[in-house]
């Protein structure tokens, strides 16, 4: 049978040398722990049913020519279904039954594979118990000392050591070679802008009109009842041709009222809201999830993707959560025709921390 | 004296009763012509035989937490002017009345008759001008799908899920699931805002988009799922719940297999 180069004899110095295995030392000199471990050696060979009865052995063979015929009848049939199960245009359902029927027989295919390979090993392949030693990790001093000569030989011969300005210059060159590919990230980033500004200003400016998602019809105050929950663009946003999903994604608000007793303002940011109207930034300041769950009579927000909760009565103070900053409030006042317009953009920016960040 | 010229002049002595009756004809088949555009089935909104069976259940099963006049008290809020939709929908689905006070009122079998539901909604309407139960059309699901579901995943996914499965709230409050309610429930929480839902009136989403968001969500319970199996549509928890079970607990039972030794 076969076998690798080491198993059989490093077995067969194993089992005769346990028994006989002293210390090479006088008593005295040395200690012998009494408990140390003894190489137990294999335990008594149990042979298999289908080592003692034909019968059985030849019903396991059944069972694996069977199963690796079933994985021929799965892949046919793979083949089959993607014919018979066309993925038709306009129809989803099509997708899925090509797909599941494609995907059963391609499970049957690997799994007749992988169960018929590994009983044909278990129960008819020749049943010996083997100890596989492992290698030793270091080499023979010889091998050792021939490696240690090709390193000096090879460090004498090319002056490495010796000659530093060459040596230096490389490891100079091979520094500066990646460089190329960490700045072309840059190139990732809006051509002739800069990030840092893009990620602190969006679309919002003094004057601009809150319009509604996703149709962009302004918003009258009187429009807003209390307990409403209005989700707001900047006017002109729906109309954006290139860029519209980057604006709308710093730029996205939350209007809300709430009865104006129940608000607790700072006095410097009362003229903010309108008669209990009051608009936040729907981008969390944890990662950037658009907080949007809004609990009308306890006034909380609550970030679905990691739990944080803002008291919109608060100043949208993080209550529970990994956030660390409260929701950036938009300012916003009424102007002549009654529309809801914005003071100014927001005063800090909206959504996660990064770098620049002040 | 010109007796002809005044007679000219002069307007017919009944021409202002004319004129009266002609303008109260005008105005009740006015009124009649709109208002069968809304009417109701059973109980009529404006019977007062209706409002009066209303408030003796009203005050029979109401009373307790929301006052003998609908006016509140410590345990109940008033109910002056929330509308029939408001009474509709809670009464409708069970959730009043309140089995216990809690975070959020629970569904359960409606307590009442569809006919006494609409008696206490009409006796609770008839106390302040409120949101009225949405008419047939609006809620029939005849609208366009594609619509309201855009409407739905800016104004609702987050909180009742993209399917409409519903989710967690905080604090033991959660969004009920939509899979399995009716379109003039559907309509009614969106005009009125029950329980921690905040409310999405006419001029927030219009009552043709309202009816397209509801024909988006009986879509979604009319059509399986292209994907296979839904796992409650609850997304990467379910999922991952159900292959980090059943798919690691496969490959565990194999690799046991795998290295047993064979009898």
């Amino acid at each position: 049978m076969a076998q690798d180069d080491h198993s059989g004899a490093d077995l067969a110095v194993a089992d005769s040398s346990h028994a006989a295995h002293e210390p090479a030392v006088s008593p005295g000199t040395a200690i012998v722990a009494s408990d140390g471990f003894q190489n137990p050696g294999f335990p008594p060979h149990r042979p298999r049913v289908t080592d003692e009865d034909p019968k059985r052995e030849k019903r396991a063979s059944r069972t694996v020519y069977t199963l690796f015929y079933l994985s021929i009848v799965g892949s046919v049939w793979a083949v089959a279904a993607y014919m018979l199960f066309p993925i038709e245009s306009n129809d989803v359902g099509a997708v899925r039954l090509n797909n599941m029927f494609i995907g059963l027989g391609a499970t049957l295919a690997l799994l007749g594979l992988g169960f018929g390979i590994v009983h044909w090993g278990k129960s008819i392949m020749a049943d010996v118990e083997l100890a596989d030693e492992r290698h030793p990790i270091g080499g023979s001093p010889e091998t050792q000392a021939a490696a240690v000569k090709v390193f000096t030989d090879a460090d004498r011969e090319s002056g490495f050591t010796r000659r530093s300005v060459i040596r230096n210059s490389l490891i100079g060159a091979l520094i500066a070679f990646p460089l190329p590919a960490v700045v072309l990230f840059r190139g990732f980033a809006p051509q002739d802008q800069l990030p840092v500004e893009l990620l602190s200003h969006t679309m919002w400016a003094k004057g601009t009109r809150l319009t509604l998602d996703p149709s962009g019809v302004p918003i009258k105050a009187a429009d807003i009842t209390i307990g409403s929950a209005f989700h707001v663009i900047p006017e002109g946003l729906a109309e954006l041709e290139h860029g519209r999903l980057e604006e709308k994604a710093k730029a996205a608000v939350l209007l809300m009222r709430l009865e104006p007793s129940e608000l607790n303002q700072a006095p410097d940011r009362e003229s903010w809201s309108y008669d209990g109207i009051v608009a936040y930034s729907k981008i969390c300041t944890h990662v950037g999830c658009p907080v949007a769950l809004y609990e009308q009579h306890t006034h909380h927000l609550l970030c679905p993707c990691h739990q944080s909760q803002f008291d919109v009565a608060n100043h949208c103070e993080v209550i529970f959560g990994p956030a660390k900053r409260p929701l950036p409030q938009l300012p916003i006042a009424v102007d002549d025709e009654g529309y809801l317009i914005a003071q100014s953009d927001f005063n800090e920016p909206v959504g996660p921390s990064f770098w620049e960040r002040s | 004296m010109n007796r002809s010229k005044r007679r000219t002049g002069r307007r017919h002595p009944l021409a202002t009763v004319a004129l009266l009756a002609l303008g109260l004809v005008f105005t009740g088949g006015a009124y009649a012509a709109l208002s069968t555009g809304t009417a109701q089935a059973e109980a009529e909104p404006t019977s007062q035989a209706t409002i009066e069976e209303g408030k003796k259940l009203f005050q029979a099963n109401c009373a307790t937490c929301h006052g003998l006049e609908a006016q509140g008290t410590a345990n109940g809020p008033s109910l002056i002017g929330v509308g029939a939709a408001a009474v509709d929908f809670q009464v409708g689905t069970g959730r009043m009345p309140m089995q216990m006070q809690g975070p959020q009122a629970q569904q359960k079998p409606p307590q009442f008759e569809d006919e006494q539901v609409k008696q206490l909604a009409y006796y609770v309407a008839s106390l302040g001008p409120g949101p009225d139960i949405p008419a047939d059309h609006l809620v029939n699901g005849g609208g366009d799908a594609a619509n309201g579901a855009e409407l739905f995943r800016i104004n609702c996914a987050m909180c009742h899920n993209v399917a409409g499965a519903g989710g967690a709230l905080t604090e033991g409050k959660f969004a009920p699931p939509l899979t399995d309610v009716s379109g003039v429930h559907i309509y009614e929480a969106m005009v009125t805002g029950p329980q921690n839902m905040p409310v999405f009136n006419d001029l927030n989403i219009s009552p043709e988009d309202k009816r397209d968001v509801i024909t988006y969500l009986k879509y979604v319970q009319d059509n399986r799922s292209p994907g296979g199996f839904e796992l409650g549509s609850l997304g990467p928890v379910a999922e991952g719940l159900f292959i980090w079970i059943f798919g690691l607990g496969a490959i565990v039972a194999i690799t046991v297999w795998i290295t047993a030794k064979s009898n």
